[in-house]
């Protein structure tokens, strides 16, 4: 397979105090293709993605980005990768004190020597993109989460950035924003070649949008492959994952045991 | 834990805040020079609008407080001073008390309260909401975009304000020995400054903008390290008046201490 390779991760492990987080991490992400990577809450996805974007630092191994070691890199040369990616925060991260407009502006008014005219014209082009063309003055705190959200990824997006990665774009919205943000995830993929790296535990959004999915268990890949695969694992818990059963290898509640135990002690 | 287990762990971790504030310190000054010559210096109109916040919205509660300082030394050292018949040096009492040291102070602690708290409960919500993170992944330094510009706006609107709390200061001060103790208007105001000197006021200053430093790096170094949703930001600005207060308190016993020993 003769694919490029935007994002890699060789080995990677961390630890938070006493409690390794990432076990270990292996994973190529090729260009133009939406990944997917799925676990439960507390199984390190969001703390990997910080590692993808370089936000923390990996205790040991190394995390490739657009081809560059990321441990390696000045501070300037980590601003340079960091102008062709973009990141969709799950609490969407817009900042309160500016407007919807300035708040997807602020990328290109920093980093690109663009007449105002020009950039208003991108800012409403992306604005049109997640359908909120016409919000430019409105405030943050204005609008409805969904539509937070979906200003989020307009900046994320303004740059046009080769990757994009985020971060529960769907957690909390309606079915219907969902299956937006979803398509837009799509077609960047599709009509830009941008790469997407998606964390996420919304399993109808896994199989809609994903061409390979990673499952993350306890800090270690359980499986990776395209959906279909990962729809027929025969591990007991990605198998438990995707039908969300209470029963089987994940344990929500204690044994029994302990929890009597618990009780009476 | 033992107790010297517990001092030591105490003063380790003092020791590592410290350092930490003197890093965030020299990354400010570093963006405050060499963000100009980068061609990425803070934005003008954020360090406008943080000068009126700190400045201008400060103006009211300092000028009260020194108001009535002002009116209160007058008349506590009136209550000592009549007894040697020496009410008229109530003025250089109250000018050279409130430059030296009760103008600077006072003023500090006032902006520590307002401007400080908000610095910090500001930066905490923005880290515990993502958007510190968020700047960050645009490769858009926080410390230019949100320090710099409160650090400025302090270093330059306390020593402001607090030569606008000595005026009024010495004001309220004068109202009270021309109508309480019927000293004579001019000659109250000669007495004020014939006995202050340039050097009182300069010492002042000095104190303020210390001052000023002391409560923007706290105040940003409070907001930034916030961690934990709304109880952590409440625990931020908490910590960040607590800190300002001690903090001012100590450098103004050290740097009153430096100016007495010195002159000559």
């Amino acid at each position: 397979m003769d694919k490029e390779i935007v994002v890699k991760a060789e080995n990677v492990i961390k630890k938070f105090g006493e409690m390794t987080v990432l076990n270990g991490i292996n994973l190529e992400i090729y260009k133009a293709e939406t990944f997917v990577i799925m676990g439960g809450s507390g199984c390190g996805k969001s703390t990997f993605l910080r590692h993808l974007i370089g936000a923390l630092k990996p205790d040991s191994g190394k995390v490739y980005l657009l081809g560059k070691d990321l441990g390696a890199l000045k501070e300037d040369e980590m601003d340079l990768v960091k102008k062709k990616i973009g990141m969709s925060f799950q609490s969407s991260a817009l900042f309160d004190s500016m407007t919807v407009g300035e708040n997807v502006a602020l990328p290109l008014k920093e980093h690109a020597k663009l007449e105002k005219s020009v950039i208003d014209i991108v800012v409403k082009m992306k604005l049109e993109l997640v359908g909120l063309r016409g919000f430019e003055d409105l405030m943050p705190s204005q609008i409805s989460g969904g539509m937070r959200k979906r200003v989020g990824l307009a900046r994320a997006i303004v740059m046009d950035p080769q990757i994009v990665f985020y971060d529960e774009p769907t957690a909390g919205l309606d079915p219907i924003v969902a299956g937006v943000i979803d398509k837009l995830i799509l077609d960047l993929s599709k009509k830009l070649s941008i790469t997407s790296v998606v964390v996420t535990h919304d399993m109808k959004s896994v199989f809609s949008i994903a061409d390979r999915v990673a499952m993350l268990y306890e800090g270690s890949v359980l499986e990776v492959g395209p959906p279909e695969a990962i729809k027929k694992s025969r591990n007991p818990i990605v198998q438990q994952f995707i039908s969300g059963s209470p029963d089987g290898p994940i344990k929500f509640f204690q044994q029994k045991d302990d929890y009597l135990e618990q009780l009476m002690r | 834990m033992n107790i010297v287990e517990h001092v030591g762990s105490v003063v380790i971790g003092t020791a590592k805040q410290v350092g930490n504030v003197l890093r965030l310190f020299f990354d400010t000054i570093f963006w405050l020079i060499a963000g100009p010559l980068k061609n990425k210096s803070a934005k003008k109109d954020s360090i406008f609008s943080q000068m009126v916040f700190a400045g201008v919205g400060s103006l009211a509660i300092a000028s009260f407080v020194s108001f009535f300082t002002g009116i209160v030394i007058a008349m506590q050292s009136a209550y000592q001073l009549s007894r040697f018949g020496a009410n008229i040096y109530v003025a250089p009492m109250v000018s050279v008390g409130l430059a030296r040291e009760l103008a600077p102070v006072l003023t500090a602690l006032v902006v520590a309260g307002r401007v400080g708290a908000a610095i910090a409960a500001e930066l905490g919500t923005m880290k515990v909401t993502e958007q510190i993170e968020a700047l960050e992944t645009m490769a858009l330094s926080p410390i230019r975009f949100l320090v710099v510009p409160r650090f400025l706006a302090l270093l330059i609107m306390l020593p402001c304000l607090t030569i606008l709390a000595d005026i009024i200061g010495i004001f309220g001060g004068f109202l009270v020995g021309v109508f309480n103790l019927h000293l004579d208007p001019y000659r109250y105001i000669t007495f004020s400054f014939k006995f202050m000197q340039w050097k009182d006021v300069w010492t002042g200053l000095v104190k303020s903008v210390v001052f000023a430093i002391t409560i923007a790096m706290v105040g940003c170094y409070m907001g930034l390290k916030t961690k934990g949703g709304a109880e952590g930001v409440g625990k931020s600005t908490t910590l960040s008046v607590v800190t300002s207060f001690i903090l001012i308190i100590l450098f103004d016993c050290l740097l009153t201490g430096l100016f007495y020993f010195t002159q000559k």
